[in-house]
Formats: structure tokens, C-alpha cells, sequence
């Protein structure tokens, strides 16, 4: 197993082409073999989790060849206690979504094609620790998504796609402009992760006579800092680069909304952890304040207003990720072992919880065939099994002790109330506005007299069933004994606040 | 190395393999009639100069003919590529319809014709040959242009093509008859220490140069010398656009960079250039730049013809490389090699795909494509797809690699060369929502009831499949690309 990670990433790519020579008349089969080809890596994900040695902080599984010499590129891939936590999630939510997406019945085999070679470049980002690599693994998901949102999504999926991927491309160009610019300025230049983080004193925060940065007091690292930040920030999102998320949620077919808010939205806290972190202390310690720790307090307090104001099931659960990703930048921007530790610990259960609440609301879906809040009422009396499930999930969103989300919570507030006490309490507060707008839908579309129109829905089904599950008791798992997801985390975490604690003042 | 006329011609056979062809086929045409053997006769001519080419790749340089063309690996490079580019266009041509109604015979001379023009573009060394090969260039471009018989505007862009074409190659004399002037000798190396000299003045050297680049940017279509590109490129038949718009982009910067960097810069340490003193040269260029990549992408956002949005996208992609120009630096001269040989693998294809569509449905509206995926027609729909996503610069294709190359040299040049990359990264994000609203209107959108399926002849696939694999394959391993174009950069300097 000396090549897991390897592939781990490549094993769907070989799915995907595997699934390209099948017969398209025969969908079934299809769908039996990507899911086959989803297997592997998941088992391995568990190897992984097995093998893996939580007591040292550095990276482990570590995989290094030559790729481009000519500009030093190189095939690097490795797992540290922070990508770990995303590499299982990302094997867990990969299978299951193939589940989740066996109601598709146009195109097929393009569908589950594309959906493999996400699967791919998703696994590729958390492993990659060549910047190089990192970014191809970061532009080729673009691809595959856009596809599967624009074909396969609603109403307004044409729209929906090319704002997202305008977004995304409008950030990653700037984030190729700041990996070549730190590829430049180390010596010898090099994209590979580990060599920028060692030679960060490398990057000058000397003032820059360009307005206007002179005026802001910003140097080379804030710059670059800057140019990372908005690629990441579109990604997380984070206000006011967020408009791109609703509508592509929305849109977006219920397993790839899984996937998108349980994978890639931690891509950009996960990119603002493994570089802007390490590689440009200096400028994170300046700016860590307003950039993470405000704006992922305002995140809070706007995602949840804003998901209170929605009518649309799904447009509510997409605005409670802008919400509930802003307690991760709150928790990042503390620099203390609680606060960075519940950040990361957040990215895993907000995987598995808006996992699960966007699987709940495409279970309603696909019966009612809308998603209108106002629309429904009552439902507990028709479908008792799913309404249990639906209120665990939107118990753990809201932070209800016992279940996972409240240990990241708690986690991410403790540690700001050492830092910065207001914003603690804003982020509490948005506690307070999550348990508003997720118990009023409990109300409008589970409790109540019973809608006349839907008295006879069936109940959520065996394969329904299967893709929440595991989620489910994972939620509850964390929620009872954090320590099997924390305990990869420590040592892994420590470190990088190490690296920047020394840059901040005060 | 400083040859005479006779011992040249031992230095001389892949262009005379080439003009050898060319009479062959005029001879040929008139006992056969039949297309398939006279494309033979001038893929054969043009793989023997290929080999003749690469025989001579690395071996000597030198001046050839009294110092009139010269003979380098940059040089070699250039024909190389004009071959393969002409190789791949006949065998385009082969599969369209469109060839099929013109006099074969004179389309496949003229084409060679032109290849033989850019071969000495390619190895000018001398203001003379220099615009002599351009108008080589030129006049069969326009003929070839005009080639469509009983179609309006097929004449009407070889008539634009004309006149922008006289315009241009006349303001650039002039600006050669300036230098004539000044430094009295018509010669690079001549001129280039002609002009060390400090009494050459600097102001009538400035206009003399950019009166110059009239000419060249004619030929490398940037602003405001684009406006034939559209036209043209929507008249000419198809396999010829497709051949003029790599063709005559990579003359036109093969052309540019031996007279503005071998010819009048100096070479420093360390692969940098010095422009003659007191001329802000990078700073023109890189307004050039900006202007020309976002005047491309801007109006191609709502064109509906696809030949002409690939026409304004060309000009775009114009730009990028003068981005390479504009650092004054051998990385960014590598960057433009490097960008060159990808943009001909996939914009030929994007050309192919469109001939392989016109042929089935027998025009190039963009709105002919819609469902194009869902019509039977899946495969060039991907392919195009690939092509197109390569354009935009997105990874794992090769358009991203030339890009990032290109984006390297500016961003190690610093300075407000930072902007210059930015304004880049802005325009490729706007060149996605058009590339991108090509592939929506064939994967996103369902056909129009009543539409029918495609049929889609095979011949067109043996081509359409190994560029894309090659588009794909160069943007995950480009090692050697990278070792070819960094050899391709040694000019013969005295």
C-alpha cells in the first residue's frame, strides 16, 4: 500500500474511462460499476484512517517523482491530520452520492463518467502538495461540474453553471498569479509545498510603493496573500463572493449539491489552512482579523438571516452553509488550538450534515416534485422515518449537544472569546438565528395539519435510507466522542498555528 | 558561417524540395483530375522537406545567399511548423465540401506557396527578403481567400484582405525605408550596429519601428491592424482559415521576433534582451497587449458565426503572446514557441470540427450547433468541447500550459508587468463565458424538434482524434515540447 494515495485519486479516473466503454443501453450497469470503482477508495480511505499515526504532526504516505524537471515540477502527494479528515470525507460522499444520483436517467453514462472524474480531482486537491498539481486537480473539477449542473440540473441550470464557473475561474486565474509568484521568489524556484512553507521568511513584507497598497501598509506577502484569499474566499464563499453558491444549489441535482457543500466549499478554508497558513505567516497574522475572523462572524450572522428569508427548501440549507462555513473562519482566524482545531472539526461535520440535509431535501423532491416550504405541512403523519431523520440532521446543523455540530461550535467560540470576545458573541447569536430558521421549517413542513395533497407520499426508501445512514451515525458518533476525528487533527493543526503565532502582535 | 549562392543551395534542399512540389503539381494537374492523388503528391513533397528539415535541425548556422536568409534552429523551428500546419490542412481539405468545389490543382500550389513564403519569413535577415517573403504571404493568402467560387462573401473578404493587406505592407516599407535611412544598410546585422551608434535619432527610430509593426501586426493580427481577420476568416473556405490562422500568426511573431530581437536587441547574461537605448519598446507592446487581447475577447462575446468568433478569439490569443514579446526575454520568446505549436494543435481542431459540422449541415452558424451532442454527433461535440476548453486555458489541456508559461515570464519580469497579468487573467475569464456558451448551446441545450441527425463522415476522425489526444496528452506531460522549443531558440548571431 505504499502508493494509496495514488490511487486513491486515479482509481475513478480508471472508472471513468472503464464507464465510457460501456454500452449506454444498458443503465444499470452503469451505475453498478461506478459505484464498484467508488469502493476501492473508500476501503482504502479506512486503511488510511487505520494506519494513520495521529501523534506526529508531520505529513505521512508520501509519494514524490519527478514530473516536469524543467520547472522543477513534481508529482508530490502526502496526507497530514488536515487533509486526512477531508480525504475520508471525500471517499465517504463519493460513494454514497452514486447512490443518491441512481434516480438519473438521461445520459447515463456521461453522468456517472464526469461524476467519477470529480470524484478524482477532488481527491487529487487534498492530496497534492506540489502547487502545480494542486492547481490542475483544482481547475479539472471545474469541468465535470459544470457539466453536471448544466445538464442535469433545473430550471435555471444553464445560468447556474456558467456563474459558477466564471467564479471559479475568475479566482483560480489569480491564484495561478500567486503561485508563480511565490514559485519565482524562492530559491531555487519550486512548486513543491513543503520547500515555499520552509523558506516563508523568504516572502518580503517590506511596504510597496504602489498605490494602494502603501496606504494599506501591504507588502509582496499580503498581496500574494490577497490574490490566494479570493480564490479560496469564492470557493468557501465567502461574503460577498457568495452569490454564485444559491443558485448553483439549487439548481445543481441533490447528489451533486451533496458534493459541492460537503466537499468543495472545505476547499477553500482547507487552501486558506494548508497555504495562506504556512506559507505567508506574516500576512496572515496582519490580516486574519478582517479577512477570516470579522468576515466569518458577518458570514454567520448574513448566511443565517438570509436563510430565513428563503422560501425554497434547498435555497435555505444552501444560505445555512454560507452560515455555518463563516464559524470556520471564525475558528481559523483565533490562532488558538481550540478555535483552529473546531474550525477544521466544523469542515468535516458540516460535510456530513448538509450531506445529509441536501439527500433529505432531495428525498421530498423527488416525491412532491418542488421544494416549496409553504407547500407541504404535516408531513411527520405520512412519513414518520423520514421526519426522524430530518430532525436529527437539523438538530446536529443547529448545534443540539450530543450530536456533532455542536462540538465544532463550541470548539470555534471558545477559542474566539480568548481572542476577540465580540465576536464571539455575534457568533453565538447566529446560533440563536440557526435553531430560529431550521425549527420554523420543522414546523411549516413536518408538524402541523396535514396537507390534503399529500397524504399518500410514500415513505423514504431502502436506497434513501442507505446514503443517510452512515452519515447519520457518524453525526452522532462525533457528537459523543469527537476524539475520533479530533485526535487526527492536533498535532497537524499545532503545527501550522505554530508557524504564525510568532508573527502576531499583541 | 557566410555563404555564397552556389555553396548555399547545400543548406537550401528543404525549399527546394518544396518549390520542386510545387512545380510537380502544376505539371500533375494538368494529366489527373483526381483530388486524392494530387493531396498525396503534396503530402509527400512536404514529409521529404520535413525530413530535409530536421536533418538540418542543430547541425549548422549560418547566413545563406550573401547574407540574405539565415540558418538557425529558430528558423528550422518556423518551418517545421509550417509544414505540419499545410500537412495537417491538406488532409482537412481532403474531408471538406467545400474544397471539393474549387480547381484543386491551383488550391494545393497556391497553399504550398504560401508555405514556401513563410519558410523565408521564418529565416529573413535582411529588410528585403524580410517583406518580399511577406508578400510571397500575402498574395496567396488573398488568392486562396477568394477561392470559393459564385460566393459573395468569400470575394468580398479577399478584396478587404487586399486592400487592408496593401495598407499595411506599405506603411511598413515606408517605416523600412526609414531605417534604410538612418543606418544606410538594409542588412540586421548592419543595421544593428548601425544603430549603437547615439546620433541615429530616437524619435524617427521609434516611428520607424512602429511603422514596421504595421506590417507585422497585420500578419500576427493584433489592434488595430485585426479588423481583415473576421472577415476574412469567415469568406475563406475553411481548411484555408484554419491554415491562416496559425500559419500566418506564427510567421508573423517568427518574423517579428528575428527583426526585434536578434536584429536590434542585444543580448544580455541570463537570457535577457536590451532594446535599443532611449526606446520604451516593452512599454509599447504591452499597451499593444492589453488592448489587443481584450478588443479580441470583447467582441467575440456576441459574435454568431463560429469562424468569425474563432477569427476575434485568434486575435485574443494575439495578445497573449505578445505578452511573451513585451518581457524582452528568452523565457517569454519560449513561452511564445511553446504557445504557437499548442495553438495549432487546437485551433486546427476547433477548424476541424467545424468543417466536419458544415459539411453535415452546411453552414457555420453558431446556432446550427445547438443539441449538437444529442444529434448523433457526440464525439466532435466532445472533441470541440476539448479544444475549446483548451483555448480558455484551462488544465489539464494544453492551452492552460501555454498560458502558464506565458504568465511566467510576466510575473518573473515584475513590475507593472503584474498588470499585464492581471488584465490577461481577467480577459481569459472572459473568453470562458463565450468558449463556454459554444459548449452550452451543444451539451446544455436540447435540439430543436424536428431537427435531424447527423450524419458524420468518417475521414475527418482519423485527424480530429489525434489532436485531441494530443491536446490533452501535452497539457499533462510536456517535457518535451518544452525541450524542443528551448532548442529552437538559438539564433544565429555573428
Amino acid at each position: 500500500m505504499e502508493h494509496v494515495l495514488t490511487y486513491m485519486t486515479f482509481i475513478p479516473v480508471a472508472g471513468m474511462v472503464f464507464v465510457l466503454l460501456l454500452p449506454s443501453k444498458s443503465p444499470n450497469l452503469i451505475r453498478w460499476v461506478s459505484a464498484a470503482f467508488t469502493v476501492p477508495p473508500l476501503v482504502m480511505a479506512c486503511w488510511l484512517y487505520a494506519n494513520f499515526d495521529p501523534a506526529k504532526p508531520g505529513l505521512q504516505f508520501v509519494e514524490k517523482a519527478p514530473w516536469i524537471p524543467a520547472y522543477n515540477i513534481q508529482y508530490f502527494v502526502g496526507v497530514d491530520g488536515l487533509s486526512i479528515s477531508m480525504v475520508l470525507l471525500t471517499a465517504l460522499l463519493c460513494f454514497l452520492c452514486i447512490f443518491a444520483s441512481w434516480g438519473i436517467d438521461k445520459g447515463v453514462k456521461g453522468y456517472f463518467a464526469l461524476f467519477l472524474l470529480l470524484d478524482a480531482g477532488m481527491m487529487g486537491v487534498f492530496v497534492a502538495l506540489d502547487f502545480f498539481l494542486f492547481f490542475i486537480f483544482w481547475e479539472v473539477m471545474l469541468l465535470p461540474m459544470y457539466f453536471l449542473i448544466g445538464i442535469w440540473g433545473g430550471p435555471r441550470r444553464e445560468y447556474a453553471a456558467i456563474k459558477f464557473f466564471l467564479y471559479t475561474l475568475f479566482g483560480s486565474g489569480l491564484m495561478l498569479l500567486a503561485i508563480l509568484a511565490l514559485y519565482f521568489s524562492a530559491d531555487p524556484h519550486t512548486f513543491d509545498m513543503t520547500v515555499l512553507i520552509s523558506q516563508a521568511s523568504k516572502f518580503g513584507t517590506q511596504t510597496l510603493s504602489i498605490w494602494p497598497f502603501n496606504q494599506w501598509g501591504w507588502g509582496f506577502q499580503h498581496v500574494v496573500w490577497m490574490a490566494l484569499f479570493i480564490g479560496f474566499a469564492i470557493k468557501i464563499p465567502a461574503f460577498p463572493f457568495h452569490t454564485w453558491l444559491p443558485d448553483a444549489h439549487v439548481e445543481a441535482p441533490t447528489a451533486i449539491s451533496v458534493i459541492l457543500a460537503g466537499i468543495l466549499l472545505k476547499m477553500g478554508t482547507y487552501g486558506i489552512l494548508r497555504i495562506n497558513f504556512p506559507m505567508l505567516p506574516a500576512a496572515t497574522a496582519d490580516l486574519a482579523f478582517w479577512f477570516l475572523g470579522a468576515l466569518g462572524a458577518w458570514n454567520i450572522i448574513y448566511g443565517a438571516l438570509c436563510a430565513m428569508a428563503q422560501k425554497d427548501l434547498k435555497k435555505l440549507v444552501a444560505y445555512s452553509s454560507v452560515s455555518h462555513m463563516g464559524y470556520v473562519m471564525l475558528g481559523m482566524a483565533t490562532f488558538t488550538t481550540q478555535g483552529i482545531n473546531g474550525a477544521v472539526l466544523q469542515m468535516f461535520n458540516h460535510g456530513t450534515i448538509t450531506g445529509m440535509l441536501f439527500l433529505l431535501v432531495g428525498v421530498i423532491y423527488d416525491r412532491a416534485h418542488h421544494r416549496d416550504i409553504d407547500g407541504f405541512g404535516g408531513l411527520a403523519a405520512v412519513m414518520p422515518v423520514y421526519t426522524g431523520v430530518t430532525a436529527l440532521a437539523f438538530f446536529a446543523s443547529m448545534g443540539l449537544p450530543g450530536l456533532s455540530g455542536f462540538i465544532s461550535e463550541i470548539l470555534v467560540l471558545l477559542g474566539s472569546w480568548q481572542k476577540f470576545p465580540v465576536l464571539a458573541i455575534i457568533g453565538a447569536s447566529g446560533v440563536i438565528l440557526t435553531a430560529g430558521y431550521l425549527l420554523w421549517t420543522i414546523q411549516r413542513v413536518y408538524l402541523g395539519p396535514l396537507n390534503e395533497k399529500y397524504k399518500s407520499l410514500p415513505d423514504i426508501n431502502g436506497r434513501e435510507m442507505f446514503t443517510l445512514v452512515p452519515l447519520g451515525a457518524i453525526v452522532i458518533l462525533v457528537g459523543v466522542y469527537p476524539n475520533v476525528v479530533l485526535d487526527l487533527l492536533r498535532a497537524s493543526l499545532d503545527q501550522i498555528n505554530q508557524i504564525v503565532l510568532p508573527h502576531l502582535h499583541s | 558561417m557566410d555563404l555564397k549562392n552556389l555553396e548555399s543551395l547545400s543548406f537550401f534542399y528543404p525549399e527546394l524540395i518544396l518549390s520542386g512540389t510545387i512545380l510537380l503539381l502544376i505539371v500533375v494537374d494538368l494529366l489527373v483530375r483526381s483530388q486524392r492523388t494530387l493531396a498525396i503528391l503534396v503530402v509527400i513533397g512536404c514529409v521529404a522537406s520535413l525530413i530535409a528539415t530536421f536533418d538540418l535541425y542543430s547541425a549548422q548556422q549560418g547566413w545563406l545567399f550573401h547574407r540574405m536568409i539565415i540558418l538557425d534552429n529558430f528558423s528550422l523551428f518556423f518551418k517545421i511548423f509550417a509544414l505540419v500546419a499545410v500537412i495537417l490542412t491538406v488532409w482537412m481539405s481532403l474531408g471538406s465540401n467545400e474544397i471539393r468545389r474549387v480547381h484543386q490543382g491551383e488550391y494545393y500550389t497556391l497553399l504550398l506557396t504560401c508555405t514556401l513564403g513563410i519558410f523565408f519569413m521564418a529565416s529573413a535577415s535582411n529588410l528585403l527578403t524580410a517583406y518580399l517573403s511577406l508578400e510571397l504571404v500575402s498574395l496567396t493568402s488573398y488568392v486562396l481567400t477568394g477561392f470559393l467560387p459564385h460566393n459573395r462573401r468569400s470575394s468580398e473578404a479577399a478584396l478587404k484582405y487586399l486592400i487592408y493587406g496593401g495598407v499595411a505592407s506599405g506603411t511598413m516599407i515606408y517605416g523600412m525605408s526609414w531605417i534604410y535611412g538612418m543606418t544606410g544598410s538594409l542588412d540586421y546585422a548592419a543595421i544593428q550596429s548601425a544603430l549603437a551608434q547615439p546620433q541615429v535619432s530616437r524619435v524617427a527610430l521609434f516611428m520607424a519601428f512602429v511603422f514596421i509593426l504595421a506590417g507585422f501586426g497585420y500578419k500576427m493580427v493584433f489592434v488595430p491592424f485585426h479588423m481583415w481577420s473576421p472577415d476574412v476568416y469567415e469568406g475563406a473556405p475553411t481548411p484555408f482559415t484554419a491554415f491562416l490562422s496559425v500559419a500566418s500568426n506564427a510567421a508573423g511573431a517568427a518574423i517579428m521576433i528575428r527583426f526585434f530581437f536578434p536584429g536590434v536587441s542585444h543580448m544580455v547574461t541570463g537570457g535577457d534582451w536590451t532594446f535599443v537605448s532611449g526606446i520604451e519598446w516593452p512599454q509599447l507592446l504591452l499597451f499593444v497587449s492589453m488592448i489587443t487581447m481584450t478588443v479580441g475577447n470583447l467582441c467575440a462575446l456576441n459574435q454568431r458565426n463560429l469562424k468569425r468568433m474563432l477569427a476575434y478569439s485568434g486575435i485574443a490569443h494575439a495578445g497573449y503572446m505578445l505578452m511573451g514579446l513585451a518581457v524582452l526575454n528568452n523565457d517569454g520568446l519560449q513561452a511564445i514557441l511553446f504557445y504557437v505549436v499548442v495553438y495549432l494543435i487546437m485551433n486546427l481542431g476547433a477548424f476541424l470540427v467545424v468543417v466536419m459540422i458544415a459539411n453535415a449541415t452546411g453552414n457555420e452558424e453558431i446556432d446550427s450547433y445547438r443539441g449538437l451532442a444529442w444529434r448523433g454527433a457526440v464525439l466532435p461535440a466532445a472533441c470541440l468541447a476539448v479544444f475549446l476548453f483548451s483555448l480558455t486555458g484551462l488544465p489539464p489541456f494544453a492551452g492552460f500550459v501555454g498560458k502558464f508559461l506565458l504568465f511566467a515570464a510576466v510575473i518573473n519580469e515584475g513590475g507593472t508587468f503584474v498588470i499585464l497579468a492581471v488584465v490577461a487573467i481577467l480577459n481569459s475569464v472572459i473568453s470562458l463565458y463565450y468558449y463556454a456558451k459554444i459548449v452550452k448551446i451543444m451539451f446544455l441545450d436540447t435540439p430543436d424538434p424536428g431537427e435531424k441527425s447527423l450524419t458524420i463522415a468518417g475521414h475527418n476522425f482519423t485527424l480530429l482524434i489525434p489532436l485531441t489526444a494530443l491536446t490533452i496528452v501535452l497539457g499533462i506531460y510536456f517535457s518535451p515540447l518544452i525541450y524542443y522549443t528551448s532548442q529552437s531558440l538559438r539564433f544565429f548571431m555573428k
